[in-house]
């Protein structure tokens, strides 16, 4: 009875598990800072849990709908509303579910990390009760089906990361760089509400699956999509508007850059739900597709070139953050490129957007544990400057191990998940236009490159005397990056698997509008 | 042309609030920018509710079942409230940013660059 | 089955398990030759030295490379590449939006027109 409960109203807990446990993190943290600490890891594991129960649900029952305030959960339609849905409503479909996997299974690493590596600080109780706060943002960014209700969770993760990059203030720095970072948030946002004001006027509805319903090409939509395509890839470092990733990644604490990363991915997912979901074929897709091509190769070839003079070693991985967002956006342009063609689609659409989409996965994971480890090593030497580290490897063994697994899979080698991504795009990318996949393959190259340099300047040579008492990080922060590394090393392995099983269904309702408005308005 | 009046001062408002951005070299003037620009678009979303000879979206007492749509009175509070929460924000960091560095000019808070 | 299959694409398949295997072979055939190489050395003396050319061994720490030299020829080699992008990223925050705007109006433009 409770279980049936429980089940039925999943979508809804899983935004609200994480936001009540951040209100109350503060009272719970009057009591004592140990039980604080148990309340968050308790709060992430319920929410993991939850996520998880819900994406096996879409994954072998189909998209889920869960509208708020009906009789029924799935009463989209109401009886007496003349055939349009006019609640508030999250749809879950597999795209959905995958980004919820990825967001709360880095989020649990990452909190893990975080209760070890910051426990030392002040102002605990404000950082937690925000860090949940973007979890739930992130996983409702990810879940809805109602592009205001997208927006609000996009300003909610907006002011939430702010606040987090900001956390240590480090004699102004780390302020700056939030203050930038809240800046081009704001800007993103009031772009994307702008829009949102254009396809409301136009169509007296705000469900995705209506507007996808109604849309046509007229020169307000054109005008409306380029602003979500504007704002969005803004929000998710894309070259030529990713000047804030690099700051804000690099001042941020360690555990917040790795949910940063999650953050942007969750807007590159809105990006893609609003190109294929809500405007579908009826847009220009030749002309789309090649913008975001373009975007893609900007972002590859200028993040990764800036990466490798830098001397900040999490300002080096935050460029790379950027360049590895370009190879998703090169995946998923090629699919969009040709997506009214259903023979190109077949022969490498398909694949092109498997291996952009398998690659935000990839990405969350070994991002995640390359930020973690840079973020060990500063815990321990108390700078991130590349010129005053040297000889690490001597002391500080498992988070060596775990930074070569990470290159490793960053740069494209195999057996790691990263070549299994890019084989993805690279093989179907070469079908489309042979120079795009060439320029992939260079940017790999260049990536290993620059992490060779990172390995060798951190850990290689003889020690330093003033690294001498340097030793191994605690327990939970090498349990957080085993996590991540064993993650990384099983996907690497078992490709085959996490694609067909995860990746290829997703990947299949993203493209799918058609059976995206039947679920939501055909059949409740 | 008079029915567009609403849309053309909207128009003006985020051409101002563009302008304050860009071209002001102090954090507080920018910040008003995007307050500005923010009520932009809170206009512009409260216009489209408008219907002609309307009334406001109340049952009780009503003379007329023509009204005037309430969503986008529903949704502009919503962004009002979110330009309240990100003005408090990105003041509070201009205090603290002016408490270390000494300035609110723009030009000299550079201290991450390239 | 499902869990030793491969990746396919549509014009080819990656199989790690198959790539594990192959190193695993490749691994046993260098392990054989390693153990038919010279295992009598005397410690000390010139064959246990590193060779740099013949040049004389600097002291501890001495040639370790810090990170700002690294790849010091690649960016030398593209001077002309770097000295147009690095300039572009001044730490102004008006200029960041400023990027927004522009990409904005470009793909207004490339959007509408073609």
């Amino acid at each position: 009875m409770i279980a049936d409960v429980i089940v039925s109203n999943l979508p809804a807990f899983l935004v609200a598990v994480p936001l009540l446990a951040a209100f109350l993190c503060p009272l719970v943290g009057r009591i004592s800072p140990n039980i604080r600490a148990a309340w968050v890891f308790a709060a992430m594991a319920l929410t993991a849990a939850i996520a998880y129960c819900l994406a096996y649900l879409v994954y072998t029952g189909g998209t889920v709908i869960y509208v708020f305030g009906a009789t029924a959960a799935d009463l989209s339609i109401p009886l007496d509303s003349g055939g349009i849905p006019i609640r508030i409503m999250f749809t879950v479909d597999p795209m959905s579910a995958l980004m919820e996997i990825i967001a709360v299974t880095v989020g649990l690493g990452v909190i893990i990390y975080s209760l070890s590596s910051d426990e030392r600080r002040s102002g605990l109780e404000n950082y937690y009760t925000i860090f949940l706060l973007l979890i739930s943002a992130v996983l409702g960014m990810v879940s809805t089906g109602d592009i205001f209700n997208f927006f609000v969770f996009l300003e909610i993760s907006s002011l939430a990361t702010a606040g987090l990059v900001a956390y240590r203030v480090e004699k102004g720095l780390a302020v700056e760089a939030g203050l930038k970072y809240l800046m081009v948030s704001t800007i993103a946002g009031i772009f994307f509400l702008f829009a949102i004001g254009i396809l409301y006027g136009q169509y007296n509805a705000l469900n995705m699956a209506i507007i996808a319903e109604r849309i046509q090409w007229t020169p307000l939509d054109k005008i409306a999509l380029v602003l979500i395509v504007a704002s969005l890839a803004a929000k998710c470092g894309s070259v030529p508007m990713h000047f804030w990733t690099p700051d804000a990644y690099m001042m941020a604490p360690a555990a917040v850059t790795a949910m940063l990363v999650v953050a942007s991915q969750a807007s590159l997912y809105g990006l893609f739900r609003f190109v294929f979901t809500v405007y579908g074929v009826s847009l220009n897709y030749v002309t789309m597709g090649w913008v975001v091509i373009i975007l893609g190769i900007l972002s590859m070839v200028v993040g990764v070139t800036m990466a490798i003079p830098q001397k900040d070693i999490k300002r080096l991985m935050a460029y790379h953050a950027v360049s590895q967002t370009g190879y998703m956006l090169l995946g998923v342009g090629v699919g969009l490129a040709v997506l009214g063609d259903q023979f190109l689609l077949n022969s490498y659409g398909y694949t092109a957007m498997e291996g952009g989409i398998f690659h935000i996965m990839n990405h969350a994971l070994y991002k995640g544990l390359l930020f973690l480890t840079a973020g060990a090593i500063i815990y321990r030497i108390g700078t991130g400057d590349l010129n005053r580290m040297g000889g690490l490897g001597h002391k500080m063994k498992f988070t060596m191990v775990f930074f070569i697994i990470g290159a490793l899979a960053i740069a494209g080698i195999p057996p790691f998940n990263g070549f299994a991504s890019k084989f993805l795009i690279y093989e179907s990318v070469y079908q489309f236009n042979p120079i795009l996949a060439v320029i992939a393959m260079v940017v790999s190259i260049l990536t290993l490159a620059s992490f060779v340099k990172v390995f060798h300047a951190v850990f290689m040579g003889p020690p330093r005397e003033e690294h001498a008492q340097v030793r191994e990080v605690p327990l939970p922060m090498l349990g957080a990056m085993a996590f991540l590394a064993i993650l990384v090393i099983v996907s690497g392995l078992f490709p085959g698997i996490f694609v067909t099983n995860l990746i290829e269904p997703a990947v299949h309702a993203l493209t799918d509008q058609a059976g995206y408005m039947t679920i939501v308005l055909g059949g409740g | 042309m008079l029915w567009n009046l609403p849309y053309i001062v909207v128009v003006l408002l985020a051409i101002i609030g563009l302008a304050t951005i860009l071209l002001k070299r102090n954090l507080i003037k920018i910040f008003l920018g995007v307050s500005i620009l923010t009520s932009a678009v809170n206009l512009f979303i409260i216009v489209l509710g408008y219907r002609e000879n309307s009334i406001a979206p109340i049952y009780t007492y009503a003379p007329s079942l023509n009204m005037a749509l309430p969503t986008p009175q529903a949704l502009c509070l919503t962004s009002i409230v979110i330009g309240v929460a990100t003005s408090a924000l990105m003041l509070s960091f201009a205090v603290i940013i002016h408490r270390y560095y000494g300035t609110v000019n723009v030009d000299e808070i550079r201290e991450l660059k390239e | 089955m499902g869990l030793l299959s491969s990746l396919y694409t549509g014009s080819g398949y990656w199989n790690p398990l198959a790539w594990v295997l192959a190193m695993a072979v490749a691994a046993a055939v260098v392990y054989l030759i390693w153990r038919r190489g010279e295992s009598s050395y005397k410690k000390g003396t010139m064959q246990t030295t590193p060779f740099i050319s013949g040049n004389a061994e600097q002291g501890k720490g001495l040639d370790h490379i810090p990170a700002s030299n690294l790849y010091w020829g690649y960016t030398e080699g593209i001077k002309g590449y770097y000295d147009r992008i690095v300039p572009l990223h001044t730490g102004i925050t008006t200029d960041y939006l400023l990027w927004i705007f522009w990409v904005t109006g470009i793909l207004l433009i490339v959007v509408m027109v073609i």
